[in-house]
């Protein structure tokens, strides 16, 4: 339609400081959910704008809607000052919007230049070749490395996100909005992406960055909006607020924070994992020669990307998975891989990574809360339904869940479900708890409430290992931790000898020494 | 070796129809959709193709037809599958009895229920090169390998199209945020695999038999599908199996009429082909990446 250039075009001197894009009273409700509740956005040229909230405050479906993949019920979008409708990705794109979804919107078994390709161009037939040239001339115009003919599939996900952020920018856009960019990348993949979107601000693009992290945000916008259930609670320049006064806008209220206070008082081992192999999917070694020792009142943090391993090593400790080699022994008991009620009656109790798979949906809250011991609810062949209930009551109150002990699990929050599966296993006053990404999901006030159940159970005597994505969260919690890459344990560290840049480096599967030079 | 060049020659002609269904169940497949429609749509193209040309006189009108019925049948599969989200499993063997009860009904009211065979003259052997033997066939079967298959190849690998129907097999979010219509590109790939199909069904009776039998498809559709995955979605390989199927089809059909052979049971030899695509099925189609979006119907979030 018109000629303009993605980046380094002639600053509009007059005109630069005018919104780029301007979305008034947008509105979307998802049933009885208002998503976006009138919101008011504007962006301005060459600034990276930060679009900060709790999940499901509405910040996907709110950028969802400007790029056409979610229809407004009611709200005006603005661009360049005129009045435009959006009904689809293509209409944004030809207006000049690209975004990287959280998801990639990427076609894995396609070469990269074939994913460039798609949906572009004109006549039938299909260059490769000239889409290769096309990759790699955009690839060296933005200084984004990518090898056009590589399988996506192949590609690490750090990669298949320049991917996204490229091909974006092939498609001459001019305000790009990245849909929590960083949860998915290592500190140092981080650092370069942070890189390129300064560049291309400077260059006079408009970045929209999604994200939940403070520090972040703090560290790359200019300006911040911050939304809360569906509506705008302010919009700021990012120099002028601190994390304090951030946070409280997302939350609503002052938050607290959790922190570990005390020392960990070193206590006997409880846990001990020695040697243990295991296979994953396809019967791939998962777990290799995995060692480790958890002792009572302490939390072991386990670091890593994911698919090193992580996932296999809690099913595996839960009695789901067979391991292939090792010992894992509870109190100087070994367990003899007898699957799930030998690692119950040992006192391992699990918090899994999918807590949509650990719950029965259909089931009531009470009868969710009771899985794991029916055995002490029987009475004869039946169950006692009075002592259930009571049972349920009881830890209702206790962990504050939201719920009724008649109402279906399906029908709870993610947070209240986390609450549940807490409840089930800490009601059991477990020797070892092994957890995995217990607050992935969940918002600010969930997550306290997780993190605080945690440190409690530390204080009780629990030997807790904790598998987490989330660094700071292995930071704050964790005395020590481990870092597992392609299922080996490659680094050990008290939590104090940690920082994100040394962590990164082992997570990547660098030796922390040899590289700690070239972090780029 | 006649022995041999005649196994060879009926290899060709027996594997035309296959061709045909391989390919247009191939574009469905990649496209996201299982069409197991297609052996309704082969047994619809079959009859109507042959029922146009029998009341019009022109072959040509019934190859059209035939077409057309595929189209037909693809725009119904998408309805069902692609707008409405249905289960595919479900919506493609209704699709097939559905349109096996209407040819035959509309063959009842038109031809009556009697036994009596309507013939017409059917398109006729072709041999171009006047070498006889293998080169002596139908002039759908040249199409078949000469043209339909290269161009389907050319047409879902080397075209824009082609690209925009495989991303919407795989990623149909992907597409969409490419700015890909996903229901339109669906859409074409049901229809034209559905033409494909009907075109498959009119060879039995606008060439090969030149009349309409009830029951002529006989599962050649349920074959196609099982072919497609031994071909991994791939056009040649397909094909390939589509070639070898009929080999061992065509071979069983003439050793029954060997001398020696008499105490086999033939049902034993008609089995023989179904057996090996069975074995093969097992041997190729362990592990194999089936297109990513296969069965998901596409809805935006």
């Amino acid at each position: 339609m018109d000629t303009r250039g993605p980046i380094g075009r002639e600053p509009r001197d007059a005109a630069s400081d005018a919104p780029v894009v301007e979305l008034t009273g947008i509105t979307k409700r998802f049933g009885d959910l208002v998503a976006n509740d009138r919101i008011e956005l504007s962006l301005r040229r060459g600034e990276i704008h930060a679009l900060l909230g709790e999940n499901g405050a509405g910040k996907t479906t709110l950028m969802r809607i400007l790029y056409g993949l979610t229809a407004p019920d009611a709200g005006e979008i603005r661009i360049d000052g005129r009045a435009v409708t959006i009904r689809s990705p293509k209409d944004a794109i030809a207006a000049g919007i690209g975004m990287v979804t959280q998801h990639f919107a990427l076609v894995r078994p396609m070469t990269v230049a074939e994913n460039l390709t798609l949906g572009r161009g004109r006549g039938v037939k299909l260059d490769l070749r000239r889409a290769e040239a096309a990759a790699r001339e955009a690839s060296e115009r933005f200084g984004i490395r990518v090898r056009p003919d590589a399988r996506v599939g192949d590609l690490s996900v750090g990669e298949q996100q320049r991917v996204e952020v490229l091909k974006a920018l092939a498609r001459d856009c001019r305000v790009l909005i990245l849909d929590e960019p960083t949860a998915v990348l290592v500190p140092q993949e981080v650092d370069a992406l942070f890189a390129t979107l300064r560049r291309l601000a400077e260059g006079g693009m408009t970045v929209v960055f999604i994200s939940h992290k403070l520090g972040e945000v703090l560290s790359i916008t200019d300006r911040v909006t911050v939304l809360r259930r569906g509506r705008v609670a302010g919009t700021a320049e990012t120099p002028d607020v601190g994390e304090r006064t951030l946070a409280e806008m997302m939350v609503g209220r002052p938050t607290i924070g959790v922190t570990r206070r005390d020392k960990a008082s070193r206590g006997r081992g409880v846990l001990r994992v020695d040697g243990l192999a295991a296979a994953g999917a396809h019967g791939l070694p998962a777990l290799r020669d995995v060692s480790l020792e958890v002792a009572a009142g302490e939390i072991v943090g386990v670091a890593g990307v994911s698919g090193n391993g992580q996932t296999e090593l809690v099913e595996v400790l839960s009695g789901t998975r067979r391991p292939t080699g090792g010992s894992i022994e509870v109190d100087g008991r070994r367990l003899g891989g007898r699957g799930v009620p030998e690692a119950l009656g040992a006192g391992i109790g699990r918090i899994a990574e999918d807590r949509h798979a650990s719950v029965v949906g259909d089931l009531s809250v009470a009868y969710n809360l009771v899985l794991e011991r029916l055995d002490d609810f029987r009475r004869g062949g039946r169950l006692d339904q009075r002592a259930i209930r009571a049972h349920a009551q009881e830890l209702i109150e206790r962990f504050g869940i939201r719920a009724r002990p008649d109402d279906p699990v399906r029908t709870l929050s993610g947070g209240n479900i986390q609450k549940v599966l807490l409840a089930r296993v800490l009601s059991r006053e477990p020797k070892v708890l092994v957890v995995s990404q217990p607050t992935r999901g969940l918002d600010v006030g969930a997550t306290e409430y997780v993190r605080s159940q945690l440190l409690a159970q530390r204080a009780r005597g629990a030997a807790i290992l904790l598998v987490s994505e989330d660094l700071d969260e292995l930071l704050t919690l964790a005395d020590r931790l481990i870092v597992l890459y392609e299922g080996r344990v490659v680094g050990r560290l008290d939590v104090g000898e940690a920082d994100p840049a040394r962590l990164g480096l082992l997570m990547a599967g660098r030796d922390a020494e040899a590289t700690s030079g070239a972090a780029a | 070796m006649t022995f041999l060049l005649d196994v060879l020659t009926a290899t060709l002609r027996n594997a035309t129809p296959l061709a045909f269904g391989t390919v247009g169940e191939t574009y469905s497949e990649r496209a996201g959709v299982l069409n197991l429609g297609i052996e309704g749509t082969m047994y619809a193209g079959a009859f109507f193709g042959f029922a146009t040309a029998y009341w019009t006189g022109y072959l040509e009108l019934g190859l059209l037809a035939a077409v057309v019925v595929g189209l037909l049948a693809g725009g119904l599969m998408g309805l069902l599958t692609v707008t409405l989200g249905a289960n595919q499993h479900v919506s493609g063997l209704g699709l097939t009895l559905f349109l096996i009860g209407v040819s035959e009904f509309v063959n009842r009211l038109a031809f009556g229920a009697g036994q009596r065979l309507r013939k017409i003259e059917p398109y006729p052997v072709i041999d171009p090169l006047g070498l006889g033997g293998l080169t002596s066939q139908y002039a759908l079967t040249y199409v078949a390998f000469l043209l339909v298959v290269p161009l389907a190849w050319w047409i879902l690998m080397r075209t824009r199209f082609g690209l925009a129907l495989r991303a919407v097999g795989e990623n149909p979010e992907a597409a969409d945020a490419a700015g890909i219509n996903v229901f339109r590109t669906r859409y074409a790939a049901l229809m034209i695999g559905g033409a494909l199909m009907g075109l498959g069904g009119a060879f039995f009776t606008l060439a090969a038999l030149g009349t309409f039998t009830l029951d002529i498809i006989a599962g050649r559709g349920w074959v196609c599908v099982a072919l497609v995955i031994f071909g991994r979605w791939g056009i040649w390989r397909a094909v390939a199996g589509a070639l070898l199927f009929s080999f061992v089809y065509s071979l069983q059909l003439r050793l029954r009429i060997l001398p020696g052979w008499e105490g086999v049971p033939f049902e034993l030899l008609l089995a023989l082909p179904y057996l090996v695509v069975i074995v093969a099925l097992a041997l190729s189609g362990r592990n194999v990446a089936y297109p990513g979006a296969y069965l998901k119907p596409y809805r935006r979030a």
